[in-house]
């Protein structure tokens, strides 16, 4: 394991991709795919476009048809120890012994990764306090809240310390509070830490805030794999939320720009990007219209992801 | 060689993970066969029994015992690995292991020694009830010990394959209640093959529960319906194809990889 501090490549290189279940479903059609080490990268799609299944066959949980993952250049299969590792894994669904102590758990994982009886206590402990668990160490892990359930998956992916973390929709089902608590904790992970994170959602809003680079996947193909940057500047439109001092029920018209009444004291605006607010402003008071507020609509990636999924 | 200590720990974690699981829930796994035995000690070797006789030139009592010990043995090896191993199927937490590094040769291992585990444990229990009806004797320990070993190492692998194929709990019950029940009733437990008609001797030697029982039965009280030598080779033989088999399912994915 020495050469992995000089190994400079990516950290996930899939090439040629395929699976095709059994059913004769074809789930990926050969994709290629490269995270490069130290990335937050976003992997969406729609529900059934390949997610899971990618993530399943870099994790060993689904046999590939066809194709290679190297995961820090080591063969997942040629190389499979060494390669699993490297690698934590946080599943979509909750798939731990509902039945055993939120410690037992973490240090159990620990000793499938050959850590010693010591070396699980002090692991367990590390991640259970970092995450919030310390005091629940000793419940059933059926006994926790779902927001606490999903940052024991996280304690347990992370006990052996790995380079690539995969959060298959880790967020799912948790409160906003402790969702920022979580993507705060992540942040660090790959800011300070140099973990290599692979991240799946349906928040958008937590993609954008969080990854560097994106891939979307349909109908087991990549449709786009660039960075969050350059993915963002394709959007020709911005969107403004504007709310009124009062209620407006005849809701005017607003001359040349494209809005749509939320209610009576609020719309949103779509300009084209570089328009200048003043401008905006201009055309509400023409309209005699009083506005407290206006703001950026933050789930700008909502409208590529739409595009890209349906093209 | 620091993946041979890796894959020792990661054994000893599947082990002690299978103990703790067993000894938690000791109402469901070893307290029913302390009972069930009582009852057919006092039922069958002291109520009906004093009125068979002798069996094998041995009272009754006697006679049954290494047969209600290898029954406990073998029904909890296989049942342990089966529940166990198919909750964590059901449960989707046998994810956690094949995410890690841990070959397919040390999850069998550690499922089926988990079996034996039990196995053993539950035999012991069954023999310190069985010293409350008659005398407990040993004839020869290295028989007796590499007998049960053996017969729980083979059931317990069962009980994994069973597990493998099963998609829900019905079907993890299905095997014990119509395969292995019939076979350890009709395997020699309660009466020598001696007192067969020769269709249904010649028809009992193909049961494999017979030569595990007549062989612990010989480690104990000397006395047995078939040939040592015979009796070690089906067992041997059948742990090996058993084996094997498993091995295939796994690498495969049978059950647990799609």
């Amino acid at each position: 394991m020495s050469s992995l501090n000089d190994y400079k490549g990516p950290a996930l290189s899939i090439a040629g991709l395929k699976k095709v279940y059994d059913n004769g479903h074809v789930a990926l059609k050969g994709i290629d795919l490269e995270v490069t080490q130290g990335d937050f990268f976003a992997l969406l799609g729609p529900n059934g476009a390949g997610k899971s299944t990618t993530l399943g066959i870099v994790s060993g949980l689904v046999n590939k048809s066809e194709g290679q993952v190297k995961l820090f250049g080591l063969d997942i299969e040629g190389d499979w120890y060494d390669a699993k590792r490297l690698l934590g894994v946080v599943p979509q669904e909750f798939n731990f012994n509902q039945f055993e102590k939120v410690q037992d758990i973490v240090i159990t994982q620990a000793g499938y990764y050959g850590l010693t009886k010591k070396q699980a206590v002090e692991q367990s402990e590390k991640y259970l306090k970092a995450l919030d668990l310390w005091d629940k160490r000793d419940v059933p892990s059926r006994m926790l809240s779902g927001g606490m359930k999903r940052r024991l998956m996280i304690a347990r992916a992370l006990v052996h310390d790995p380079k690539l973390l995969i959060l298959d929709e880790p967020t799912a089902g948790v409160d906003i509070e402790l969702r920022l608590s979580m993507w705060e904790y992540l942040q660090e992970l790959n800011t300070s830490f140099g973990t290599t994170i692979i991240l799946t959602t349906h928040y958008l809003e937590e993609a954008e805030s969080l990854c560097h680079n994106i891939a979307i996947i349909n109908q087991g193909d990549i449709v786009k794999n660039t960075s969050m940057r350059s993915l963002l500047e394709e959007l020709h439109k911005q969107t403004f939320v504007v709310e009124l001092q009062q209620a407006y029920p005849a809701r005017p018209v607003l001359a040349d720009l494209d809005v749509s009444w939320k209610d009576d004291q609020c719309f949103e605006v779509d300009v084209e990007k570089g328009t200048a607010i003043n401008e905006l402003f201009t055309v509400f008071n023409q309209a005699g219209l009083d506005v407290s507020g206006i703001r950026p609509k933050s789930n700008r990636l909502e409208a590529l992801f739409v595009d890209a999924v349906r093209k | 060689m620091l993946f041979i200590r890796a894959y020792w720990i990661a054994f000893s974690t599947i082990l002690s993970k299978e103990i703790r699981r067993f000894m938690r829930i000791w109402q469901q796994t070893l307290l029913p066969p302390a009972i069930t035995m009582t009852l057919y000690f006092i039922i069958f070797g002291n109520l009906i029994g004093s009125r068979i006789g002798e069996m094998s030139g041995l009272n009754y009592m006697s006679f049954i015992m290494p047969g209600l010990i290898m029954m406990s043995v073998i029904n909890n090896a296989y049942s342990n690995v089966s529940s166990s191993f198919f909750s964590n199927k059901f449960q989707r937490s046998i994810e956690e292991l094949l995410v890690a590094p841990v070959p397919n040769s040390v999850i069998l291992a550690g499922f089926v020694f988990g079996g034996v585990a039990r196995g053993l444990l539950t035999g012991i229990i069954v023999t310190v009830v069985a010293v409350f009806f008659t005398d407990v004797q040993v004839h020869n320990f290295w028989v007796l010990s590499s007998i049960v070993l053996l017969s729980s190492i083979l059931f317990s692998l069962g009980g994994f394959i069973n597990a493998l194929y099963a998609n829900k709990f019905d079907d993890v019950s299905i095997v014990p209640t119509f395969v292995l029940t019939p076979l350890s009733y009709l395997g020699g437990v309660f009466f020598s093959t001696d007192l067969l008609p020769e269709g249904w001797r010649l028809l009992s030697e193909f049961n494999p529960i017979l030569y595990m029982v007549n062989g612990f039965r010989f480690g104990m009280l000397g006395v047995s319906d078939v040939n040592l030598v015979t009796c070690y080779a089906i067992l041997i033989s059948v742990i090996v194809l058993l084996t094997i088999f498993s091995m295939r399912l796994l690498k495969r994915g049978k059950g647990i990889r799609s």
